[in-house]
């Protein structure tokens, strides 16, 4: 499923971001390579720390000026890494979007939801105001906000967390975006409004046809909404896979930890298997494998160069040993 | 500091005496507004909670924000004045003249927090903090540090290198591990752990819960475990009290309320947990809506606004929490709901 002839929306190459600063060196993201074609959701699963959030931002020219961001990345074609302010402007919003963990802190509270939807829709397609709230009653009634033409009048501090999250969605679905970047917006949530908030952006994809990129950390999450599974530690993709094959076969022993460590159902009575230590300092990497220092089965060549093991089902692990521990 | 049960010289029940037993305990908040600031309404926070923890177990509260699970908290540490009810800690009714202060409550009820980093004093360290309650309690210098360094190699962290460390210098989790031995220096029987481990990462979070479950086991300690994530209050709990806007909607053993959930409320949570399993992922909706606001909450049931099966009784009295009607789990297990019905609906998966 990986390679179908259809082009990916988006693709990104060796994305790197640096943050320097006096004397220090932070290497946030080092290297993530990724497609995505319409219609389809990759995850971004990893702890904090990981670097998920900064690519994200990094994607869409969000991260301060002294980041140094290297790589290429392309949106329909077009390569969009360095493009000017206004360029860059004009994309976001319109065919790339994105959702933030904090409604709150991504709505502007001095405008009505209305007021927020019908701006963005005027300043990318130029039509009147009219035209453009009665699209914006249409996205509410999109995302399930009941009684949506009472809800447009309200101020964002006038509804419930979930709503909230909800009019954030049609506010970043207002362009009918090809992209939309996720970060992490059901961490905040409770969990019966989670699951609601799953099943919507599954739904809007199947009718809208995008393609998400969903940022988590939480693995349930995952689990819901994913098609393939990026596992994120210290700025690299260390697995990547469908979402089954990463859940059910993982071959990195990071993803093996990660998901042994959680604690689901029936595990009562059992000692959890976790993972040692803490993540690595991103301002001091160990040459090699970042994950060698917490593994059990590091071996010398974890400090030398990491390769990338590929299985004939499209997996990847960039681990030494992935070969040797992959089970059968 | 690990005397078994029996001889603890603080046991004064015995082991058929609850440590703690809570009744009909009640904090209302009053809202105020309009012109002259007169109460407008009333946040009904926690409204006649009760429920006892048994010695040596751990009773997990599990709901969703603002259900009142840590006003609870808060309320049992006398962080906040509760406007009705009463504590009753092993035997001793609680700030009452035949019973035990509240400062001697609180040596023997402990509390760690969610977040790791508010709750230490940025300018104290490591050692400093863990020490600083038993040097208020009395104890020398000399010996409230080498209880603080003992603490720490307990809670994993090498006293060497940590003791003189500040809480910016260090990781969540190790931060929480401070937390949990700040928590133990005044050796106390019952530790509230709310929400301790939510703000961790998860490989950090194992730690954390595979340390709290050898600690128990080492001191004999009981837990009250406070938590939104239904995996982990299944993990660690013995029992467990699901709460609503306030309000016990259920209780009773860990297996009876995950296995045969009866409340509609209590099946709505557990099928709100996502699966874990991409071939089996949710496809129906649970529940609609957010809970309701906490002020001045629906009449009756106050789960019936979002209810399959509510019926006009629901609206006029609030259900009693009782044995589920089928009778057919033990006596512990018990339930707030009016309509067999809606004990009884099938449907439920487990992730």
């Amino acid at each position: 499923m990986a390679d179908t002839a259809s082009t990916p929306v988006l693709r990104v190459e060796d994305l790197t971001v640096r943050f320097t600063r006096r004397n220090t060196d932070v290497a946030a993201v080092n290297g993530v390579d990724f497609s995505l074609k319409a219609g389809e959701t990759l995850t971004i699963l990893g702890e904090s720390g990981s670097g998920k959030s900064v690519s994200l931002k990094a994607l869409m020219g969000l991260l301060p000026a002294y980041a140094g961001i290297s790589g290429k990345v392309w949106l329909n074609g077009q390569e969009i890494l360095g493009l000017p302010a206004a360029a860059l402007a004009k994309l976001r919003g319109g065919a790339v979007s994105m959702i933030f963990q904090e409604p709150m802190a991504a709505l502007d509270p001095v405008y009505t939801i209305g007021e927020q939807i019908a701006e963005t829709i005027v300043q990318h397609e130029g039509c009147d105001n009219r035209t453009a709230m009665k699209r914006a009653l249409g996205l509410l009634e999109q995302v399930k906000i009941p009684s949506a033409e009472r809800r447009l009048k309200n101020f964002p501090h006038e509804m419930s967390g979930g709503m909230r999250q909800r009019a954030m969605i049609a506010l970043a679905l207002a362009c009918k975006p090809g992209v939309l970047l996720a970060d992490e917006p059901t961490t905040a949530l409770d969990v019966t409004v989670q699951i609601q908030i799953l099943l919507l952006l599954r739904q809007l994809q199947e009718e809208l046809g995008m393609a998400i990129v969903f940022v988590t950390h939480d693995v349930g999450a995952a689990a819901e909404i994913s098609d393939r599974i990026a596992v994120m530690y210290a700025g690299r993709f260390v697995e990547t896979g469908t979402t089954r094959q990463v859940m059910r076969q993982p071959m990195h022993p990071y993803t093996r930890g990660l998901l042994s460590s959680t604690v689901h159902g029936g595990m009562r009575g059992r000692a959890l298997e976790t993972i040692p230590g803490s993540p690595p300092n991103l301002a001091e990497l160990p040459p090699g494998c970042a994950f060698a220092p917490r593994c059990r089965y590091a071996a010398d060549a974890c400090r030398r160069d990491i390769p990338v093991v590929t299985t004939e089902t499209g997996a990847m692990a960039r681990c030494v040993r992935a070969a040797e521990l992959m089970p059968a | 500091m690990s005397a078994s049960l029996e001889q603890d010289p603080r046991d004064r029940g015995g082991p058929a005496q609850p440590l703690l037993i809570v009744d009909n305990l009640r904090k209302h908040f009053p809202v105020r507004g309009g012109l002259l600031n007169r109460q407008v309404a009333t946040v009904q926070a926690v409204d006649d909670v009760s429920f006892s923890v048994r010695k040596g177990e751990t009773l997990g509260i599990v709901g969703e924000s603002g259900c009142g699970k840590s006003t609870t908290a808060r309320l049992l540490m006398r962080l906040m004045e509760p406007d009705a009810g009463s504590v009753i800690f092993d035997g001793d009714p609680v700030g009452d003249r035949r019973g035990i202060s509240v400062s001697d409550m609180r040596r023997q009820m402990q509390m760690v927090f969610q977040d790791s980093y508010t709750s230490l004093n940025p300018r104290m360290t490591m050692a400093e903090s863990i020490a600083y309650a038993p040097r208020m309690h009395g104890l020398g210098r000399k010996e409230a540090y080498d209880r603080a360094e003992d603490l720490l190699s307990r809670v994993g962290l090498n006293p060497r290198q940590y003791a003189r460390r500040y809480p910016h210098e260090l990781s969540g989790g190790q931060r929480q591990r401070v937390n949990i031995a700040r928590a133990l220096a005044l050796e106390p029987r019952l530790v509230i752990l709310d929400e301790a481990v939510a703000a961790l990462d998860k490989s950090v979070e194992a730690q954390v819960l595979n340390l709290l479950t050898d600690l128990k086991q080492s001191l004999n300690l009981t837990y009250l475990f406070i938590s939104h994530d239904l995996n982990v209050v299944e993990y660690m709990s013995d029992r467990v009290m699901v709460m609503y806007l306030g309000r016990v909607v259920e209780a009773g053993p860990v297996d009876a309320i995950y296995r045969r959930p009866r409340h509609p409320y209590t099946r709505a949570l557990f099928a709100s947990k996502p699966t874990l399993d991409p071939d089996r992922r949710t496809t129906q909706m649970p529940l609609t809506g957010d809970p309701p606001n906490p002020i001045d909450p629906p009449s009756g049931c106050r789960f019936r606004t979002r209810c399959a099966f509510a019926q006009p009784r629901c609206s006029e009295s609030l259900p009693p929490l009782a044995a589920p009607f089928d009778g057919d789990t033990d006596a512990s297990h018990v339930v707030a709901c009016h309509i067999p019905e809606a004990q009884s609906a099938m449907a439920v998966h487990h992730g």
